[in-house]
C-alpha cells in the first residue's frame, strides 16, 4: 500500500502560484526527501500534506485514504518543525501526551507509549523538565518523541536540523535514520541541504520553483540527473559547468564535470590557473580559472599546489555530462 | 559589550537622571500623603513639613470614614476597573488573534476600523452614549461604566495585541493544530501565556485612566450606590469650601489599590520577559 499519493497539486497564495501540479508516491516504510533551494516550495508542500495549508486544486491521499478534506489532526500523521514548537508551559511528558489525551486514549496505552519512546530517544531521565530547560538537541529529540508517541501513518520532517550545530546535526542525522529503521515507517523529510538528502533518503524528490525536477534514488540522481539544475543542486563540491565551445572551439551546449573527475594531466584539455587551494587532509579542492569561467576539482590525497600555479586538467569523456540550452540533458 | 556602560561617569550621569526623574515623579504623592496626615492649619502654614506631634492629625480620614459611604465608592471603583480590565483583554486578545491570524476578506479594513477609535477621543460621544444609556435602561448603573471603558480601551489593546500576536510561532500553533487541539484551546493555552507582556502594557495602559476618570461617572452613574472613588472625593470639593483634609486622605487612599494593581502587573511583565518561550 502506499502510504501517500499526491495527483495534480496545486498551491496558489492570491496570484502566487507555488506549487505545480505536484504528483509523486510515498510507498510504506519509505524515507522521502523534499530538497530545493528556498522558495521552491517544498515546506509549502509539507504544509499541504499536513493539512495546515489546503491544496488550490489536486487530491491527497495518506494511507489509501482522501484526505483533502480532512482536519490535520485526524489525517494520521506526525510533524517536526523547524523551531521544535514545543509547548513552553507543558513537560516533556505533557508536550509528548497532549496529542494522545486528545485522542482519548486509555492512560494505560499512553504511558506505554511515552516509555517506549523516550527509552528510544533517551529522554528519561528528562521526562519531567520544561522546555526552557532542555538543549537545543534535547528539544529537538522531545519534538520527534512527540511525532513517535502518536504511532502515525506518516512522519513529516520540516527542516528539523537547521536549528543545531554542525556536531549535534550529524549525530541528530544518525539519530533519525536508526529511527526510520527501528520504526519502518513512512517518512518525509523536508531539507535544502543536499548532505542531509543524500545521506538519509531512499527516495529524493528535487523541487524548483513549485515543480518537481526529478524524483530518484539518491545514487540514481547523482549519477543520471535528467538536468542541468539537479546536477548542479546534488553533489559537494557542486558539478562544473563549461561552455562546450570552450574545449571544441564550437557548439552551444554546456559541459558538465563532478569535480572528482577531473584530474591534473600535462595534456589535459583544460588551461587552468588555480585561485584558491582548500587542504582538507584527505583531499585537496582545487578552485581554478579556465579562461574567465570558475572550475573546481576534488583531488584524493594530498598536493603540493600553489595559488596562482599553471595547471591543465584532463577528465574521461564518459564522465562528462551534456546539457542543451534549456538546461535539459543530452544522452 | 557596549562601552558606555562600563564607563563610571556614565554610569553616574545615568543613574542621576533616573533618581531625578523617580524624584519629580513621586513628589506630588509624597505631598499628598504626607499633608493628609497634618491638621488643617499645618497644610496651609507648611505645605513641606513632615507631619510632627504639634501638625499630626487624622481628621482627614475620620472625615473620609463618616461622610459618605467611602467604602462602597471604593468597591465599585474595583469593580469597573477589574471588570472593563477584564472585558478589553478578553476580546481585544481575540480580536487581535482574529485578525492576526485568519486570512479574511476585509481583514485588513476591519484592522484599520478598529484601530481608528485610538484618534477619535470617546468622549465626543458623550451626549449619543447618555441617549443610549437611557433608553436602555443603564444609567446609574455600573455596566454602563464597564461598557463605555471596555469600548474606549479596546482599539488600542487590539492594536498592541496584533502585533504581538504576529510574533508568536506559526509551527508553535501549528503544532497544536496537528496535535488536535481546538482554535480555542490554541488560543487560550498555547497563545495568551507568550503575548502576557504585551496584555499586562495594556492593563497598565487602561487602568489608570479608568481609576482615575471623572467625566463618565459624573454623567452616566452619579447616584449615591454607583458613584466612584473619584466621584465621591468631589464631595470635599466646593466652589467655595474644600475639605482638603478629606480631599487629601481620600486620594491617599485611592493611590493604594492602583499601586497594588501595578506591582501586579509589572511583575507579571517582567516575568512574561524572562520566560523562555518557543527556542
Amino acid at each position: 500500500m502506499t502510504a501517500l499519493t499526491l495527483n495534480n497539486v496545486n498551491k496558489s497564495f492570491g496570484n502566487v502560484h507555488v506549487l505545480k501540479d505536484i504528483t509523486l508516491e510515498v510507498e510504506e516504510g519509505e524515507f522521502v526527501v523534499f530538497v530545493g533551494p528556498s522558495g521552491c516550495g517544498k515546506s509549502t508542500l509539507l504544509r499541504v500534506i499536513a493539512g495546515l495549508e489546503d491544496a488550490s486544486s489536486g487530491e491527497i491521499n495518506i494511507g489509501g485514504q482522501q484526505v483533502n478534506l480532512v482536519p490535520p489532526s485526524k489525517r494520521g500523521i506526525a510533524m517536526v518543525f523547524q523551531s521544535y514548537a514545543l509547548y513552553p508551559h507543558l513537560s516533556v511528558r505533557g508536550n509528548m501526551t497532549l496529542a494522545l489525551k486528545q485522542e482519548k486514549q486509555p492512560k494505560s496505552e499512553i504511558e506505554g507509549r511515552v516509555a517506549k519512546a523516550s527509552r528510544m530517544l533517551n529522554l528519561e531521565p528528562y521526562l519531567d523538565r520544561y522546555p526552557s530547560e532542555l538543549s537545543g538537541g534535547q528539544r529537538q529529540r522531545v519534538a520527534i518523541g512527540r511525532a513517535i508517541v502518536r504511532e502515525p501513518k506518516l512522519f513529516l520532517f520540516d527542516e528539523p536540523l537547521s536549528n543545531l550545530d554542525a556536531a549535534l546535526r550529524m549525530n541528530t542525522r544518525i539519530e533519525i535514520a536508526n529511527l526510520h529503521r527501528a520504526l519502518d515507517a513512512s517518512m518525509i523529510y523536508v531539507t535544502h541541504d543536499q548532505t542531509e538528502a543524500m545521506t538519509l533518503a531512499d527516495k529524493i524528490v528535487v523541487l524548483r520553483d513549485g515543480r518537481v525536477e526529478q524524483i530518484g534514488s539518491p545514487m540514481e540522481l547523482y549519477n543520471n540527473p535528467a538536468n542541468q539544475f539537479v546536477a548542479g543542486f546534488l553533489g559537494s563540491p557542486s558539478m562544473n559547468f563549461l561552455p562546450e565551445a570552450l574545449i571544441q572551439e564550437s557548439g552551444q551546449n554546456t559541459i558538465g564535470i563532478r569535480p572528482e573527475d577531473l584530474f591534473l594531466s600535462d595534456d589535459g584539455p583544460l588551461a587552468a590557473r588555480v585561485s584558491h587551494v582548500e587542504k582538507l587532509g584527505g583531499d585537496t579542492n582545487v578552485i581554478a580559472k579556465v579562461q574567465d569561467h570558475d572550475v573546481t576539482a576534488r583531488l584524493f590525497g594530498q598536493h603540493a599546489i600553489a595559488e596562482g600555479q599553471e595547471l591543465r586538467f584532463g577528465y574521461a569523456s564518459e564522465k562528462a555530462y551534456r546539457f542543451n540550452e534549456a538546461g535539459q540533458r543530452l544522452a | 559589550m557596549n562601552k558606555a556602560r562600563h564607563n563610571p561617569l556614565n554610569m553616574v550621569a545615568m543613574h542621576g537622571a533616573l533618581i531625578l526623574y523617580t524624584l519629580i515623579a513621586l513628589f506630588p504623592v509624597f505631598v499628598i500623603l504626607i499633608n493628609s496626615f497634618k491638621s488643617r492649619r499645618a497644610i496651609f502654614r507648611e505645605p513641606l513639613a513632615l507631619p510632627n506631634a504639634d501638625s499630626f492629625s487624622m481628621i482627614g480620614y475620620e472625615t473620609v470614614m463618616k461622610q459618605g459611604d467611602f467604602f462602597l465608592y471604593f468597591q465599585n471603583s474595583m469593580i469597573v476597573t477589574v471588570a472593563s480590565l477584564s472585558f478589553i483583554l478578553l476580546f481585544g486578545a481575540m480580536a487581535a488573534y482574529a485578525l492576526s491570524e485568519y486570512q479574511f476578506k476585509g481583514n485588513l479594513i476591519m484592522g484599520l476600523y478598529l484601530a481608528l477609535g485610538i484618534m477619535i477621543p470617546i468622549r465626543i460621544g458623550t451626549v449619543a452614549i447618555l441617549e443610549m444609556m437611557v433608553a436602555t435602561g443603564l444609567v446609574n448603573s455600573l455596566w454602563a461604566l464597564i461598557l463605555v471603558y471596555t469600548a474606549q480601551g479596546l482599539p488600542l489593546a487590539v492594536f498592541i495585541l496584533s502585533e504581538f500576536m504576529r510574533q508568536v510561532s506559526d509551527d508553535l500553533k501549528n503544532a497544536g493544530r496537528i496535535d488536535g487541539l481546538s482554535e480555542y484551546t490554541i488560543f487560550f493555552r498555547l497563545v495568551l501565556p507568550l503575548v502576557r507582556p504585551a496584555m499586562a502594557t495594556v492593563a497598565v495602559f487602561n487602568m489608570i485612566p479608568i481609576w482615575n476618570d471623572l467625566w463618565f461617572p459624573l454623567i452616566l452613574a452619579p447616584a449615591e450606590e454607583t458613584k466612584t472613588l473619584t466621584l465621591g472625593s468631589q464631595v470635599f470639593i466646593g466652589q467655595f469650601v474644600t475639605d482638603w483634609n478629606a480631599v487629601l486622605s481620600a486620594l491617599s487612599m485611592a493611590i493604594l489599590p492602583v499601586l497594588v494593581l501595578y506591582v501586579i502587573f509589572s511583575r507579571q511583565l517582567i516575568r512574561g520577559i524572562t520566560s523562555g518561550a518557543v527556542k
